[in-house]
């Protein structure tokens, strides 16, 4: 049975889109850029390794809360042991991973983006989908969606574990302080990032004062929707920034833990 | 006609803009059964271009505002020419018609108290203008649409019908308004998307049709605007009064061509926009008329001060009534200091800064950058006089709106005349609307439960039915969309903003021509959706409408609000006596003068002597109104 | 100034139809309305197409140009590369009449389908205070014209029919969204019956309800996340549930 733009008593256009920019081009780039991180990340979580050069952690391995973590890098104590799996250690990059992958599974912005370019519902505006049927997010798994706030509340927990990273990178590799190195700026404008993004989300802007009728009860909440509300305008911005952020802080990381870079201090 | 669609309501109401809509709030209230009818989808009546607000005396900015200030404000405006019963009935009853659409769901912009706020305007004393930035049009539209679906969610709740009692019957136009033992039987007509005919049986029809812009070339009115109402009910026996006076917005783009004809609303000049023709000069300082002296500053500086304190100074000349803006305006185009096309400019990129104006005037901005790529917060805008209201209209009796002369026959609005004499004052059409509309919709009301059905014969819809077939039955004969432009350059160049008595007897003799070639206009195409079928309708409302206007316009020799003659350039004060009447003989279109009605005592009295003097006669002055 | 312009235009009904080329002059500052007149007047007196204002105040003459939900009277020609063919069809997520009108009912049953607005039980006219602050942001909403352009691209109706039942739609979503930010409405459960009854949990903020909206408002972002976001206070935020059950019952709300 035709559907959609095919329905009965619709216009008779045999074309999927008439549209002649290039609607795909948008799609297919975020795409790419997803596709690439996704690969990486997986790489890099189930390495277990060269997540740590002292002072620094990779924001992919930080908290590290296993005993199989190396040495200096467990922030916050070791609560779990070694874990094996079909053999194998379980890198402890998977204990964590789920909580800033979950705040961006679930963010409105990156919905829209994975939405339109890898489940192609739509692939662009007016331009017909390709599946026959459609129910978006009323049933599981998608319905899970509406627990964006939880990963935002866990999002804040790791934004402050980060900064503290970040602060702690102002020491020397023999754990003195007043030291900076690039290190120290890769991982505090990683720091910067996450908490740009996790502030102009949506959920934020509704928790600090959207979700009130009357904001003239309540003007220091007002103030805090307006200054939110200013970042949100943004929020698409600083979902791809952080992204990259998070993506380069780790590789520096990597290179500087496997020697193939010097981490350089400016004093 | 086999298939006819039939229905039988209480009430039919003509036209879906504010007036007619708040008509149909106040009969379907009353229990009655109403049938709205529009040429339009429901929510796009031309009530929507209204920018800049509605005038009503609330005193929330101001407390000395109150009805009798805004009664004199509205008479002044009119240049006393008005029915004295609708501007009083005007200014007492529009601030409770603001205040309902605010519990109907209205959200007007407010003051630091919480009230509604309210903004200055051209010829208003003190702010009265509720606004909803430069969109209060739209937010009326949708606010009495709102309320016509709460009405009907209402029934279905109570009946289990939304559309039983209250129904919209979109794209319909109506050709005929039936009559049966000379009352008011129904309405005939067809549906746009169809073609297919119609016929509505009620002893009431409420007419709000709107303007007749579309009979002049450059417009500030929408396809809608073809004087239907109007016309119909001319032919239905009502009168139309005062038609020789159009309103032509002084502020309508003249260029780029994209938007020839939109208004800039006055607001633009509220806030402080300058005009200057191309010589760089503010010219308006020059147009000041003696009655306005006291009222207006005469220099630039005093009316700089005016947008910081205005209670010590003057208003600048750019706030004066629209008349006499669109007439400077005219004057220094026609002295050769116009821009190369033909208007003036209008810039207030000077004075507020490009935030402030976005703010302030948010869809002004957008409209002209969207449609023409013109950004009004870094260039002047050109302007120049477009047709953009028309005072005339039917002939009513004030309180129930009810048309002299055919029992159960009512109007309200634009179509309806009297209220604003020789010149509307901006803001005072949003509240006509919703004053004037609940009072027809009362007057049917009173009509309806005096008077019982008024079938309708099949002799009257014979008739009906046939004129709608007739173009079809031509073949080879006149197209209308030729004919509707030669229509609008006799009007343009003949009728038009500056009037002669010469000009005017060709326009007569040519609009007459124009109207016997109609007769064969034949049309393409088949009866669905069809514009040149459509057209052919229009036109014939529009062609009345044009002979009305420039019979009554030859008439009077005088120069008074929206109607300038430049063989009588002056204000004559026995000419106010005097409105024009309209009636239709079956042929033409006759127009007989009738003393304008007195002003009663209590009314009179509201004015200073001296400045009644100006527009009274000594013996008018020593009568001292009447008792 | 003048250029000659290529256009196809869709013409037929609800049974056939297809594009038909035509050949126009268009003038310098003209938009796509323009130039649609012109072919009605000239060349194709029975070219069905609705319009009002011109001005891109009342929402008509939406249309798809290029394949783009857009209002004609809001498109500029000189948009268009001189050489490029312009092609103008109908709505294509509504049943078409005919040429370039059609049948947008859908919108209004389903404002039918919306509790009107509420005010306070004795509340009489005039007494209302509201503050700037506190109706601006349904006043975005009210912006709307009701051009119907964002309905028309979303595709939870565009490329599925059957969902019109139970999806009231974009334009809806701000004005429940209106509604329930009212500073006076009374209704409460706006929120529940936007997921239960309207549908909002079908919308996937897929966002090209604001990609079309010619009045910027700011759909999926200021309405129909925040509704989004004020469901999940009610009906999916375990901790909001609990919180609410203990204030009520300590008499805070």
């Amino acid at each position: 049975m035709a559907t959609g733009v095919f329905s009965q008593g619709r216009a008779k256009i045999s074309e999927r889109t008439l549209r002649t920019d290039k609607w795909w081009v948008q799609p297919l780039i975020t795409f790419l850029v997803l596709i690439a991180f996704i690969i990486y990340a997986t790489l890099r979580a189930f390495e277990n390794g060269n997540y740590f050069a002292e002072p620094l952690i990779s924001p992919f391995y930080s908290p590290c809360l296993s005993t199989a973590c190396v040495a200096g890098a467990s922030l916050l104590g070791t609560p779990f042991g070694i874990i094996h799996i079909f053999g194998m250690v379980l890198s402890p990059a998977l204990l964590i991973l789920i909580f800033p992958l979950g705040f961006r599974m679930t963010c409105y912005y990156y919905r829209k983006a994975y939405y339109r370019s890898f489940w192609m519902s739509p692939p662009a505006c007016a331009v017909a989908e390709p599946h026959s049927k459609y129910t978006g997010e009323t049933r599981a798994p998608l319905i899970m969606q509406n627990m964006h706030r939880y990963f935002f509340y866990a999002g804040l927990v790791f934004n402050v574990l980060l900064t503290v990273d970040a602060i702690l990178a102002f020491r020397n590799p023999e754990k003195q302080w007043g030291h900076m190195s690039v290190g120290t700026l890769v991982l505090l404008a990683n720091a910067t990032f996450l908490w740009f993004y996790s502030l102009s989300c949506h959920t934020c802007r509704h928790t600090v004062g959207g979700r009130l009728r009357n904001f003239s009860k309540h003007p220091l909440r007002y103030k805090a929707w307006t200054f939110v509300s200013k970042l949100n305008h943004y929020h698409q911005n600083f979902a791809w920034v952080s992204l990259l952020g998070v993506a380069f802080a780790d590789v520096y990381v990597r290179e500087v833990a496997t020697h193939a870079i010097t981490n350089w201090y400016f004093f | 006609m086999a298939n006819l669609e039939k229905y039988s309501y209480d009430v039919v109401i003509v036209g879906a803009g504010g007036a007619g809509l708040r008509a149909a709030v106040e009969a379907r209230d009353a229990g009655l059964s109403v049938a709205i009818v529009c040429k339009s989808l429901f929510g796009k009546a031309h009530t929507v271009m209204a920018e800049g607000g509605a005038a009503a005396s609330m005193g929330n900015v101001n407390d000395n505002d109150n009805w009798m200030v805004h009664f004199r404000d509205t008479m002044r405006g009119g240049k006393f020419l008005n029915h004295f019963r609708m501007a009083e009935l005007h200014a007492k009853e529009a601030p409770d018609r603001i205040w309902e659409l605010e519990m109907w769901g209205a959200l007007f912009d407010r003051t630091s108290e919480g009230k509604i706020s309210q903004r200055n305007f051209g010829g208003h004393e003190y702010p009265r203008l509720a606004h909803v930035g430069d969109r209060t049009g739209l937010e009326l539209i949708r606010t009495m649409q709102q309320r016509i679906v709460a009405l009907q969610q209402k029934d279905k709740r109570e009946t289990g019908d939304a559309e039983k009692n209250l129904k919209v019957f979109a794209e319909v136009t109506i050709t005929d308004i039936l009559k049966e033992n000379g009352k008011i039987a129904g309405a005939y007509g067809y549906r746009r998307e169809t073609g297919e005919e119609i016929l509505f049986e009620a002893p009431a029809v409420v007419i709000a049709t709107g303007g007749v812009g579309k009979t002049f070339k450059i417009t500030s009115n929408s396809w809608e605007g073809t004087g239907d109402g109007h016309a119909l009910a001319l032919k239905a026996g009502a009168n139309l009064v005062d038609m020789e006076f159009l309103q032509f917005h002084p502020t309508g783009m003249v260029w780029p061509l994209s938007v020839k004809g939109i208004l800039v609303t006055e607001s633009v000049r509220g806030e402080g926009g300058i005009l200057t023709n191309s010589l760089g000069e503010r010219f308006m300082f020059k147009y000041i008329p003696d009655v306005f002296k006291d009222k207006y500053a005469d220099n630039e500086a005093e009316a700089d001060r005016w947008y910081i304190d205005q209670d010590n100074n003057r208003r600048p000349p750019e706030l004066l009534p629209r008349d006499e803006v669109a007439r400077a305006i005219n004057t220094e185009v026609k002295a050769g200091r116009g821009t190369e096309h033909g208007g003036v400019f209008l810039d207030v990129s000077k004075r507020l800064s490009a935030e402030v104006i976005k703010k302030r005037l948010p869809s002004m901005w957008h409209q002209f950058y969207e449609l023409a790529g013109v950004d009004i917060t870094k260039e002047a805008m050109e302007v120049g006089p477009t047709c953009h209201y028309v005072m005339g209209g039917v002939e009513v009796e004030p309180d129930t709106a009810a048309a002299v002369g055919v029992d159960g026959l009512f109007a309200a609005g634009e179509v309806a005349g009297g209220m604003h004499g020789s010149n509307r004052l901006g803001g005072n059409s949003l509240t006509d609307l919703l004053v004037f509309g609940r009072r027809a919709g009362m007057g049917a009301v009173e009509y309806v439960k005096s008077h019982g059905k008024n079938p309708v014969s099949a002799a009257t819809l014979e008739k009906a039915a046939t004129r709608i077939a007739a173009p079809f039955t031509r073949t080879g004969g006149e197209n209308a969309y030729s004919l509707h432009q030669e229509l609008q350059e006799v009007t343009h160049n003949l009728v038009g903003i500056i009037r002669t008595g010469a000009e005017l007897t060709q326009a007569i003799e040519k609009i007459a021509d124009i109207r016997k070639r109609s007769a064969n206009i034949s049309v393409t195409g088949d009866r669905k959706f069809n514009p040149g079928f459509h057209l052919a309708f229009d036109l014939d409302n529009m062609l009345l409408v044009a002979e009305s206007t420039a019979k009554s316009a030859l008439l009077r020799e005088e120069s008074r609000g929206g109607h300038t003659r430049d063989d009588f350039p002056g204000m004559n004060s026995t000419w106010r006596q005097v409105n024009h009447i309209s009636s239709f003989d079956r042929d033409k279109v006759i127009v007989k003068a009738q003393p304008l009605p007195v002003l009663p005592k209590e009314l009179f009295d509201l004015f200073d002597v001296h400045e009644l003097e100006k527009y009274m006669t000594p013996e008018e002055i020593s009568k001292g109104g009447s008792n | 100034m003048a250029r000659t312009l290529k256009l196809r235009i869709w013409r037929g009904d609800d049974k056939t139809g297809g594009l038909q080329d035509v050949t126009v002059e268009a003038n310098h500052g003209e938009v796509v309305l323009d130039i649609i007149h012109r072919v009605q007047a000239t060349q194709m007196g029975d070219l069905a197409v609705r319009w009002n204002c011109k001005a891109g105040k009342c929402g008509s003459c939406s249309m798809e140009i290029n394949g783009k939900p857009r209002l004609a009277c809001m498109t500029q020609v000189a948009s268009y590369p001189e050489d490029e063919t312009i092609t103008i069809t109908p709505l294509r997520a509504f049943p078409v009449i005919k040429d370039l009108v059609t049948d947008v009912s859908f919108n209004y049953k389903k404002a039918m389908e919306i509790p009107s607005v509420e005010m306070p039980p004795g509340m009489k006219p005039g007494e209302p205070r509201m503050q700037q602050i506190d109706v601006e942001r349904s006043q975005e909403f009210r912006k709307c014209i009701e051009c119907f352009l964002c309905q028309d691209t979303c595709h939870v109706i565009r490329d599925h029919e059957e969902n019109k039942k139970s999806f009231a739609g974009p334009r809806f979503f701000i004005r429940i969204a209106e509604l329930d930010m009212h500073p006076l409405d009374i209704l409460r459960n706006r929120k529940k019956s936007a997921q239960e009854e309207h549908g909002l949990g079908m919308c996937n903020i897929t966002k090209c309800c604001t990609e079309v909206c010619p009045e910027h408002i700011r759909i999926t972002d200021n309405a129909i996340i925040p509704m989004k976001e004020r469901v999940v206070d009610e009906k999916y935020d375990p901790l909001r549930w609990l919180g609410s059950k203990i204030r009520k019952r300590e008499g805070m709300l």
